[in-house]
């Protein structure tokens, strides 16, 4: 029962980073602005408003179908998907059925077992709708409030082949996925609810099952983990798998059956009478890539000689490629290491984002750790203290400024084999039980002589230099 | 800004809203007094569709045609009745009561711009505004004694006109003589970019009555099984008229008559009931109850805010969409759509024009169509001209019982200049 292989596909919803609305002008920067305000005659769907493409979200979506190595469609059509919802203003949604923008693309993914290629079944372009805010419980609501900001939002729906075969490997997918749109400036991930994610999972052999609305990248692993367990101890129990939809609590991550009518749907799709036929040959090839995060990657071993394990998370993002591409010219290998094995540590334990790092502070770091001024010990220290006051809203510090405040310069050469001197001095015990060949004496006279310069010795250094100096007096 | 006051003595209840006040500026128009169909978005007046479903609905924006007019310096003076969202070839289905016809009140004023046809012809307005999904200008100017033109799909914008069916309809221009008319579409033509549909084709023509040359073709199937036989003696007069001022007419045909009128009803329906199922009392209209869940307050509200033809229609859409049914109905409507638009383009090969009666008989007496399929029929001429897109016009040209026939004039696309001088020259050549 273990063994039995888990199917998994997705459909993904991205809301596409334009200026305006999908078929009006009003503008989709509506998250901290009172509901409603963002709304003209056709986004709130009054009668007689007539949609308007906005041709920009069309190149963003030809752009994620050629980065997605698709087939474009000459001729697309706009369908009307016909169901009634209160935030549905026009009770149908303009979205694309029978003839979508692209198809038949792939995205190369790191997999479970090494690379694999994740075939992509299409690619379509929709409006959002509008937002439902229930007042009360669920089950109890006392009344429901509807938002129109949201309405018109361009959104695209990718959809995958049922080519992923574990949670992690679908997390893997997204965070792929999320890297070559940020990478195309489409997409913004920082925006709330800019991702939504319905998945088909199902163990080989049994019916598949559809959890929708999923909202961030943790939740798509959370919720997938959890129908593979509830699938898995349903036929241990010899129980069967029903074909339903499901919804993800992300709360208390589980999901949970969805028993409304809501879902059995006919959506009575047509052609929208009110659009033409969307026709693309003409401008397609006049579209351009960027370099994008596999071409990044390769580019980072090549050009910075980064370790194809470093590249690889170095190019995961495109403000961190970014970042670290503004910090790597001084050393590139040390700037790799440090930005990956340092930085994104403690980025990840504060949750934060690459953005709240400076990049000219790091740099000045960097030429700090690269001039042997400080040690590594210290220039951890002085990341976490930068990182703290930016946490705290404050000015973070210049690393030249900590290191003179704190005194975090190393200790001069000259200065550690006076201290040296003071201890053997001062040691006569540990001095004699190391001639005597107890190593561990060493060990505590390299402790003597760190505290007495407060750690800013380099201790494998001080190690070498202690053990010369008391080979010498023998 | 100048001002005049509008008090019609309206009999026959051409209105649904009336303006007493209106101010109007300068431009071609000035002065001009123009109904417009209740169908179409006036900011700050009620705009209804004769629906009790729009009860209350004050459109926060002006329809394209609107702002034109309005800068044109025209004076909209009312909203007139209809049949609920255009559904109807009478006018008898509106939620505010019938038009009469001001040529015999026992009889309609046919449909669906019934209130904008009656206002001409009852000679409270200059000119006015109609829509034609499937004839719904032509129709009333045929059996009010007016001129009516459905133009070339695209040439006028349809943003802020209610949508009944979006593929076939157009707004388009009333009056009682070709000049105004023509005066009247030169101000609403021209493209639109809030309309995908709009064609960037503007209307600047005068008239001219010269038809010498022109090749008419007259369908036989206009002239078949259906049509009152005194009606088409007196479009056969017409033609006769046409070709002694220089015109030739020839026969022709156009098979996909047949098919058409089913086309039209599945088309029709099909994007109505897409486009009324807004209409659910949360946002305008009648406000829904609260205290039910909102699938059951949707339906009571539109169980009660629309009338039975709309709710008929409505469900033959919904029947005509739905997952099975959708390759019988609505897709093979679409063929035979295509059909229609072929035969079109052939005939259009050997003429210029294509003439014919407009409506299949003379006026109805009020009540007298009870049947909806018997109703339906009666669209059989006009509907082609929608289902293909081409320009269509009624111009009077006789009278049966006393009753004005129409002259219907299909033109090829784009080519309304043509079917406008025709009907220009039949007016002061033929009346």
């Amino acid at each position: 029962m273990e063994d039995l292989e888990t199917i998994i596909g997705l459909e993904i919803h991205c809301q596409l980073n334009t200026k305006s609305k999908m078929f009006c002008s009003c503008s989709t920067d509506f998250r901290d602005n009172e509901p409603n305000t963002h709304t003209c005659p056709v986004c709130l769907g009054l009668p007689g408003s007539m949609p308007m493409v906005n041709k920009r979200a069309i190149e963003f979506a030809l752009k994620v179908g050629k980065a997605l190595n698709c087939t474009i469609r000459d001729e697309s059509e706009f369908s009307r998907k016909n169901y009634f919802y209160p935030d549905l203003n026009k009770a149908y949604q303009i979205t694309q059925y029978d003839k979508p923008l692209a198809e038949w693309g792939k995205l190369l993914i790191d997999g479970d077992n090494g690379e694999k290629e994740v075939r992509i079944t299409r690619i379509h372009l929709e409006e959002d709708p509008g937002r439902s805010v229930h007042m009360g419980t669920t089950d109890r609501g006392k009344y429901t409030l509807v938002d129109y900001n949201r309405a018109g939002i361009p959104l695209i729906e990718i959809v995958t082949e049922p080519d992923l075969r574990s949670p992690k490997e679908a997390r893997k997918f997204l965070n792929k996925l999320r890297a070559t749109l940020e990478y195309l400036n489409v997409f913004d991930s920082e925006k709330e609810g800019s991702l939504r994610v319905d998945a088909n999972i199902s163990l080989k052999g049994s019916e598949r099952v559809e959890v929708k609305n999923i909202s961030s990248y943790k939740g798509v692993e959370k919720a997938l983990t959890f129908e593979v367990t509830r699938q898995r101890n349903l036929l241990r129990r010899g129980q069967i798998v029903t074909r339903e939809t499901r919804h993800f609590v992300e709360a208390r991550g589980v999901t949970t059956s969805s028993r409304s009518k809501e879902e059995e749907n006919d959506y009575r799709y047509f052609p929208e009478p009110d659009l033409l036929p969307l026709r693309v040959a003409s401008w397609v090839d006049a579209i351009e890539l960027p370099e994008l995060p596999d071409a990044r990657r390769e580019r980072f071993i090549s050009q910075y000689g980064v370790s194809p394990e470093h590249a690889k998370t170095l190019t995961g993002g495109l403000k961190l490629a970014e970042f670290y591409e503004a910090v790597a010219s001084e050393d590139p290998a040390l700037a790799a290491t440090w930005t990956a094995d340092y930085l994104l540590g403690e980025l990840n334990y504060r949750d934060f984002s690459i953005d709240a790092m400076p990049a000219d502070l790091f740099r000045e770091l960097l030429t700090l750790i690269k001039s042997d001024t400080i040690t590594d010990k210290s220039a951890v220290e002085i990341l976490r203290l930068i990182l703290d006051a930016v946490k705290d809203g404050k000015k973070p510090e210049r690393p030249q400024e900590i290191v003179s405040r704190l005194g975090l310069a190393k200790t001069s050469g000259d200065q550690v084999t006076a201290l040296i001197q003071e201890v053997i001095a001062e040691q006569q015990a540990a001095v004699n039980d190391y001639y005597a060949g107890k190593m561990q004496a060493l060990n505590f006279l390299v402790g003597q002589v760190m505290k007495k310069c407060r750690g800013r010795a380099d201790p494998g250094h001080l190690n070498t230099l202690l053990k010369e100096i008391l080979d010498k007096k023998v | 800004m100048k001002k005049l006051t509008f008090h019609p003595d309206d009999s026959v209840h051409a209105f649904i809203t009336t303006i007493p006040e209106v101010t109007y500026g300068d431009g071609p128009l000035s002065g001009v007094t123009v109904a417009v169909k209740d169908n179409i978005s006036t900011k700050g007046i009620e705009t209804t569709c004769a629906s009790k479903i729009l009860k209350g609905y004050i459109p926060p924006y002006d329809a394209h045609v609107v702002t034109l007019l309005k800068n044109a310096g025209a004076a909209i003076v009312g909203k007139t009745n209809m049949d609920e969202f255009g559904m109807g070839t009478t006018t008898e289905n509106s939620a505010y009561g019938p038009t009469l016809n001001p040529l015999d009140h026992q009889r309609v004023p046919g449909g669906s711009s019934g209130g904008s046809a009656a206002a001409v012809a009852a000679g409270f307005v200059d000119c006015a505004i109609g829509s034609d999904t499937g004839g719904s200008i032509r129709c009333p100017a045929a059996f009010c004694g007016i001129v009516g033109l459905k133009p070339t799909y695209g040439r006028v914008s349809r943003f802020g006109l209610i949508a009944y069916a979006n593929s076939l309809e157009q707004i388009g221009p009333m009056a009682r003589d070709v000049k105004t008319l023509s005066n009247l579409y030169s101000v609403i033509a021209g493209h639109d970019s809030r309309d995908a549909t709009s064609v960037d084709k503007p209307y600047s023509h005068t008239p001219v009555s010269d038809i010498k040359g022109l090749k008419i073709g007259v369908p036989d199937e206009f002239f078949g099984e259906g049509v009152n036989p005194n009606v088409a003696e007196v479009v056969r007069q017409a033609i006769d008229t046409l070709e002694s001022m220089g015109a030739t007419a020839v026969p022709c045909t156009i098979p996909s008559m047949k098919y058409a009128l089913s086309a039209y009803y599945v088309t029709c329906t099909s994007e109505a009931s897409s486009n009324l199922a807004r209409f659910d009392g949360v946002r305008y209209g009648p406000a829904v109850g609260t205290l039910k869940s909102w699938h059951d307050a949707y339906s009571d509200q539109r169980k009660a805010g629309f009338g039975k033809e709309v709710r008929r229609r409505i469900i033959l859409g919904t029947f005509s969409l739905a997952a099975g049914y959708y390759g019988r109905y609505y897709q093979k409507a679409q063929t035979a759509r295509q059909m229609v638009r072929d035969d079109f383009e052939r005939i259009f090969r050997d003429v210029d024009v294509i003439a014919g009666p407009t409506m299949p008989d003379i006026a109805f007496k009020l009540g007298e169509k009870s049947d909806p399929l018997q109703m339906y029929l009666s669209d059989i001429l006009t509907v082609p001209a929608n289902l293909a897109g081409v320009p269509a016009l009624s111009v009077p040209c006789g009278k049966v019982n006393n009753m004005p026939v129409g002259l219907q004039l299909i033109g090829r696309y784009f080519e309304d200049e043509r079917i406008i001088d025709t009907a220009y020259a039949y007016e002061q050549g033929g009346a």
